[in-house]
């Protein structure tokens, strides 16, 4: 395993290569970002410790009490780094707080049909795989938790136990930097001459 | 030449470098709008890196999110009871302070929810590139603007560089023809569009909102419609400036003046999509045929008509864990189903036009035994001209509260909250499982429906208050 698991930690951009993991699988459509962090724990103004809260409401009853019924509960998910989620996952809000809950609980990938845009976004500057993949295999990866897979961004493909491999898109540019640990901010900050010649011709 | 759309001659003007197959363009950002939830970790990033701000004079700061509607709280006679509230206002303050950012702070007379703010002061404009760490900030593109809500790493990106990394989306045209009849509103439509195109149908995408009954819309009816474009997977919505575009601003403070305005109004009535431009998709809608909306499940694609009934759809697992927390069965009438709490407010729908349409409905009745009602404006601009027009009377006498400005129920994070189980009609734009409160139950609609429930304590179509 590439990354310690489920633990707190700050978010080097360390090069990544590949995500090699079981799957943990949350089979709902549409997994909002309100789920994925509740908005009461946006009071923070650091990114740290947020996997404690990640899915809040879902992983524990009022009392705070984790639900022994709730998927990244159980005692096979502990450890899994890449979640199988259903269509459109990371719907809603722009928070960053919910790829920074997802790391800081130790996943490195979310695999599902859809994935929203500004999630993705997010996801990407922060060393969180998104794949959007085919129905047919999400369908067999929904079907099959536990499954142990690997995501081999080099040549984008997603490997099945079976031996099978799927490709999955991901941004030309966002796929260069987590390969190569590069911070998109020292990108644009060398773009400084064209930035102030757009300036003064649009002042 | 070939024709482009509204999206296309915002986008390109903006390049500082074009896109190509191994590099996103370098998008220039012409508005920063900021607040205190989504910055402190881009603030903190500037510091560890050494970097500057670049244009503080293109970003504007304000404080919604976490502050505290009640008088006392925020004009400083007791202390924000909300400890992290609090803290994270003040680093805001802190931040503007060290960075020289201008700030509408906790008592500032133009202080407001970021997204309603911005095109009161007329700094929302047509043409321009709008970005906030907030996805509601597709609202300003009502004015033509190419508006989106970024992360918090992007706040740190527009801060040290005013620029942007981003792929060019594509364009989905919407083209709502007829017009809206009496007593269905703007969110009403804006609802049905989700309805019908699905909560990711323009994931991907920018919309283009068009046809007969946009340019009907009023500024405030516009925005309502932009503001919900990320509800449907949109990063983005923009309407073309026209005529009450330009009249919506004319003399508004950040907006161009005398000789300046002129020039700008002339630029901007080239701001629409050409004829035969070509969008990637299209979809119709006629609004004619609409009537007023609510919502019944967890996600604001789970839509119906007032005088619908549930839907019926065994085999669907998801569907019926919606239901389940919504505590609504297949088949169910939505009409005359108890409610708990009325909540107006949201950058949505907390515009003085709302409010006005609220208190049409509400005035003369008192709001239902066990009901209550929350009544939010969207800043302070808003809440004195309700004042000046007795709208807040209107409201007190009829049981509601009334209340300083700020996002509030819409999102819950200074403590307005919904308690578990209860119905609340909102005016906002999200009925996520625990969005206002853990285990309450949100019914997104229109201000007119919201006021109708709170005087009969059901479901109620408005339109026979209206
Ligand atoms: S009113 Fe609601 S949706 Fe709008 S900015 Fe505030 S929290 Fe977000």
């Amino acid at each position: 395993m590439p990354y310690p698991q489920n633990t707190s930690q700050s978010y080097e951009m360390q090069p990544i290569k590949s995500v090699k993991s079981r799957t943990v699988v949350l089979p709902s459509t549409d997994i909002d970002t309100d789920q994925i962090i509740p908005a009461r724990f946006l009071r923070t103004t650091t990114k740290e410790g947020l996997g404690k809260q990640l899915f809040s409401d879902w992983r524990y009853d009022a009392n705070g009490t984790p639900k022994t019924d709730f998927v990244l509960n159980l005692p096979e998910s502990q450890g899994a780094a890449i979640l199988v989620a259903g269509n459109n996952f990371g719907c809603g809000s722009s928070r960053e707080h919910a790829p920074w809950a997802l790391m800081d609980f130790g996943i490195r990938a979310v695999i599902s049909t859809e994935i929203a845009d500004i999630f993705s976004s997010n996801a990407l500057k922060n060393g969180l795989l998104p794949l959007v993949i085919d129905k047919a295999t999400h369908a067999w990866l929904m079907e099959h938790p536990g499954a142990d897979v690997e995501i081999d961004l080099e040549t984008t493909t997603l490997k099945l136990p079976d031996g099978k491999s799927v490709k999955f898109p991901i941004e030309a540019f966002a796929r260069y930097c987590l390969l190569n640990g590069i911070d998109e901010l020292g990108y644009l900050l060398n773009q400084d001459d064209a930035i102030s010649r757009h300036e003064r011709a649009y002042p | 030449m070939s024709q482009k759309t509204l999206f296309e001659k915002v986008w390109e003007r903006h390049e500082v470098v074009p896109e190509t197959a191994d590099t996103p363009a370098v998008l220039y950002i012409d508005l920063h709008l900021i607040h205190e939830v989504t910055t402190p970790q881009a603030f903190t990033l500037l510091r560890e890196q050494n970097l500057k701000v670049r244009r503080p004079d293109r970003i504007l700061a304000t404080m919604d999110h976490s502050t505290p509607t009640t008088t006392e709280e925020i004009f400083g006679r007791i202390p924000i009871r909300m400890e992290s509230a609090a803290q994270q206002i003040h680093k805001l303050e802190d931040n503007c302070r060290e960075f020289g950012i201008e700030l509408l702070g906790m008592t500032h007379k133009d202080r407001g929810i970021v997204h309603i703010i911005g095109p009161e002061l007329g700094a929302t404009q047509p043409g321009k590139t709008i970005v906030c760490g907030d996805s509601h900030t597709a609202t300003h593109g009502a004015f033509g603007a190419l508006a989106f809500g970024i992360g918090t790493t992007e706040v740190g990106h527009v801060l040290a560089t005013q620029s942007l990394l981003q792929r060019r989306p594509k364009t989905l045209a919407i083209n709502v023809k007829g017009r809206l009849p009496a007593g269905v509103a703007a969110k009403d439509l804006i609802l049905a569009i989700i309805g019908k195109i699905g909560v990711g149908g323009g994931t991907g995408h920018v919309i283009e909102y068009r046809g007969e009954a946009i340019s009907a819309l009023s500024m405030d009816e516009r925005m309502t419609i932009c503001n919900m474009s990320i509800e449907a997977g949109a990063r983005a919505g923009m309407i073309a400036p026209d005529e009450t575009t330009f009249e919506y601003l004319n003399g508004r403070p950040k907006a161009p003046q005398g000789a300046a305005w002129d020039k700008a109004v002339a630029a901007w009535r080239e701001l629409k999509s050409d004829a035969g431009a070509r969008f990637d998709r299209e979809v119709d809608i006629d609004a004619s045929a609409l009537e007023p909306m609510i919502t019944y499940g967890t996600h604001p694609g789970m839509v119906l008509p007032i005088s619908g009934s549930v839907p019926t759809k065994p085999d669907d697992p998801a569907f019926a864990k919606a239901l389940n927390y919504m505590g609504m069965t297949p088949g169910e009438r939505l009409l005359d189903k108890p409610i708990n709490i009325v909540f107006i407010g949201s950058c949505t729908n907390a515009r003085l036009s709302d409010i006005q349409l609220a208190a049409r409905v509400i005035k003369g009745h008192k709001v239902a035994a066990g009901v209550r009602m929350l009544v939010v404006p969207g800043s302070q601009q808003i809440k004195h001209a309700a004042e000046a027009l007795g709208l807040d009377k209107i409201f007190l006498d009829a049981g509601a509260e009334w209340r300083e400005s700020g996002c509030s129920m819409c999102i819950g994070m200074n403590g307005d909250l919904a308690g578990k189980g209860e119905y609340v009609v909102s005016t906002s734009n999200r009925n996520f499982e625990g969005r206002q409160g853990q285990g309450a139950r949100t019914l997104l609609a229109s201000p007119a429906t919201a006021a109708a429930a709170a005087i009969r304590g059901r479901i109620t179509d408005p339109r026979q208050f209206l």
